[in-house]
């Protein structure tokens, strides 16, 4: 252990917190497997398993066959006899394959056996834009995870969150699709395994911006530009409140609403599509618990209505600080209807 | 254990008569070593203008990935998956299809499109990110370079189902790699095939790796051809780097799949010469020396020395190879070089037929980001006080 800490006793990038987070729940349980495309001698396209074949052997860190719905159905029936699979699927769009795997099972077990056969199931999935990914590398799938009922879902934002809630993961007895912004794996904080980053229950959001005049609602990769977003909003006398809901079921209401009260204004941000997007089940939310704290609509900031587009145009559809900055002057819109 | 050994054994019942087990599926299996034409006598049979036009295609296509290569590094390409040392199986197969038949490639095929008379700027558009297919597919009948794995078998068998429904006697040459062949969709396709006689030819390259795993972690069966079996339809084993054998194998699966006698499943054994793509990094899985080995093996070598023996090399035929290879090279350069000219509003053109109102907004906003970038020239906060 001590060798691997002095290693790491930089900074470390969202990449490794996670890498390490999987070590240390293998380390502590053996029942915690590692499986998926690659993840073994490579680490992981995104090296994010790296070392862990190495260290815990090919049976505890497994390169699989080919196959998502295999990987994913071998893993229910790992989990049926009291493993804890930890499956990583390569990437957004490749991970619909296992649809049918994970609706149909995944999602249902401990229902439909009237909780006799839980499934604590960590699946991995690297997703969202930005990074100059071609087509199928660059999906925002939140909604269909979301859309079903049984699965956690959980996005970090930060380093520190990256472990704590992926140890959160590995640990919770029910299936987590754990859907890791490819595009922060390279984000660094100063965070190191010496000063243990605390395990983060799912389902609390965090404010990671404290500010007045109204709110705005994110996750995932969208969190820097909303933080961004603010800062620059001062200058126009805009003092924003950021909320990074950190997992989007279970939902935080709570701390949402709360600030949502204390501000009055809320814009909720992310890039994947708005129709039938995640803003809208969030923007309802917020109308219901809030309405006659509300001095404007809910607004909602998203990637456009289209497939992902190719990279080079990719910057046209992503959420960026100027599409939040025209959603907060929309706030006002009381004064100017 | 056999039916006799057990007492029990008569109270088994006895299959209904519609059920009848395959007796001889010999037909079916692939030979236990792939079939090489190049160096054997065999070879002397083979049309001369097919070899020279087999090698001048190997030329152009290796130049073809270390020029889509060296893009990469300037980056002019997000990202090349080059199928240097697998030029054999793209070309060949390429050469093997008619022009009515379609081609289903996967991402690493650009080459047997090209081969296919696919621009070779069009066919880099995935890979250089300004649109995902940059081609009609219907014009050269190449069907989009399919990303995931496995998932264009299944349209290959429809197409070809569809086309013998109407009459038409296309073939749809379907590509995957070994990979690939662990994907459900795979097995899917394989037997839809089969069961309708559908006229397709599956055609697997198996490199060696899929990413960073070996075939060995792939699958556990004496061959990929051996899947066939299991399906009712012929596996063939072929030497993928012998571009000779790879095409007499192809157009004879062809031949079959139009003559209406049902799907082949050929397994090409090649290796891949460069790393997954230009992103990866194949020292981590890698053995030392394995691919050195496979240099021997080179198919443009194999097709050298075949055509050196049978005295149809000569020094022009040479330089001729090498000189229609470099033009091509210099031209792609100098297209890719220049940059694409896209149209952010492009992103609404083709999402429906007829755009939704939500379609309409988004794009009128877009419309407005994008006069109000051009006006003020950079990117700012104003937006917030409009
Ligand atoms: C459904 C799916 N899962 C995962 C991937 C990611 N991926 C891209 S290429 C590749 C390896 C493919 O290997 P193989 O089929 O042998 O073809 P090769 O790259 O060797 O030509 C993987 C895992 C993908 N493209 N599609």
């Amino acid at each position: 252990m001590s060798t691997a800490t002095a290693r790491q006793a930089k900074p470390a990038t969202m990449a490794q917190a996670l890498q390490r987070a999987m070590r240390d729940a293998m380390a502590e349980d053996p029942s915690v497997h590692v499986m998926g495309e690659d993840v073994g001698t490579l680490g992981g396209v995104f090296r994010v398993t790296d070392g862990l074949a190495k260290e815990f052997g090919e049976d505890r860190c497994t390169d699989t066959p080919l196959a998502e719905a295999g990987i994913l159905g071998t893993a229910v029936g790992m989990a049926m006899y009291g493993l804890r699979p930890v499956v990583e699927m390569q990437f957004d769009a490749f991970a619909y394959p296992a649809f049918e795997q994970l609706i149909s099972h995944v999602a249902r077990m401990r229902n439909r056996t009237r909780g006799a056969m839980p499934l604590p199931i960590t699946v991995r999935v690297p997703y969202g834009g930005g990074i100059g990914g071609v087509e199928h590398h660059s999906d925002s799938s939140e909604a269909y995870y979301m859309a079903t009922p049984g699965l956690h879902v959980v996005t970090p934002a930060t380093v520190e969150d990256a472990y704590g809630l992926l140890r959160a993961a590995i640990a919770s007895d029910d299936p987590v699709v754990f859907l890791e912004p490819k595009r922060l794996y390279w984000s660094k904080s100063d965070w190191s395994p010496e000063a243990p980053a605390a395990v983060e229950p799912i389902g609390r959001a965090v404010v990671r911006r404290q500010g007045r005049s109204a709110t705005l609602i994110t996750y995932g990769p969208s969190v820097p530009v909303c933080l961004e977003a603010a800062e620059a909003a001062q200058a126009e006398g805009w003092d924003l409140e950021v909320v990074d809901l950190r997992s989007l079921v279970p939902f935080d209401d709570e701390t949402v609403c709360a600030s949502v009260r204390r501000t009055g204004r809320a814009v909720v941000v992310h890039e994947s599509t708005g129709f039938g997007g995640p803003g809208g089940e969030i923007a309802a939310r917020v109308t219901e618990r809030c309405f006659h704290h509300l001095e404007a609509p809910v607004l909602r900031v998203a990637g456009f209505d289209i497939p992902y587009p190719p990279p080079m145009l990719e910057r046209h559809h992503l959420p960026g600080v100027d599409r939040v900055l025209d959603a907060v002057a929309r706030l006002q819109w009381e004064a100017e209807s | 254990m056999t039916v006799e050994e057990r007492p029990e054994a008569a109270y088994r019942p006895t299959p209904p008569p519609a059920w009848k087990p395959r007796t001889d599926p010999a037909p079916l299996l692939p030979d236990a070593e792939p079939y090489r034409l190049l160096g054997t006598d065999a070879a002397a049979g083979a049309d001369p203008q097919l070899l020279l036009r087999l090698y001048a295609e190997l030329v152009r296509g290796r130049r073809y990935n270390t020029q889509a290569t060296a893009l990469t590094k300037q980056g002019r390409l997000a990202v090349y998956p080059s199928s240097t040392g697998q030029e054999a199986c793209e070309v060949a197969a390429a050469l093997a299809l008619e022009e009515r038949d379609w081609l289903f490639p996967s991402y690493r095929d650009t080459l047997a499109a090209v081969a296919r008379g696919l621009d070779p700027v069009q066919a880099l558009t995935l890979l250089r990110g300004d649109w995902h297919t940059g081609y009609d597919p219907h014009e050269h009948r190449i069907a989009p370079l399919c990303t995931p794995l496995a998932t264009q078998l299944p349209h290959a068998v429809g197409l070809a189902h569809a086309a013998r429904l109407k009459g038409d006697d296309v073939v749809a040459l379907a590509m995957v790699g070994d990979g690939g062949t662990s994907e459900g969709d795979f097995h899917e396709a394989l037997n839809f095939a089969a069961v309708w006689q559908a006229p397709v030819v599956f055609l697997v390259q198996n490199n060696g790796f899929a990413i960073s795993v070996p075939l060995a972690k792939q699958t556990a069966a004496p061959s990929l051809a051996h899947k066939a079996v299991g399906y009712g339809m012929p596996g063939r084993l072929v030497d993928g780097n012998d571009a000779a054998a790879v095409h007499e194998v192809l157009t004879e699966a062809v031949g079959r799949a139009r003559r209406g006698e049902g799907p082949t499943l050929i397994e090409a054994v090649t290796y891949r010469m460069d790393a997954h793509t230009n992103a990866d990094d194949a020292t981590r899985y890698r053995a030392d020396g394995e691919a050195e080995a496979w240099r021997e093996h080179d198919p443009i070598r194999l097709m050298e020395r075949e055509l050196t023996v049978r005295g149809l090399l000569d020094e022009d035929t040479v330089r001729a190879a090498a000189e229609a290879a470099e033009t091509m090279a210099a031209q792609l350069r100098k297209r890719m070089n220049a940059d694409p000219v896209l149209d952010p509003m492009d992103l609404f053109a083709h999402v429906y037929a007829e755009q939704t109102s939500q379609l309409r907004e988004q794009a009128a906003q877009l419309r407005a980001e994008l006069d109000a970038e051009s006006g003020e020239g950079t990117h700012s906060a104003e937006g917030g006080a409009r």
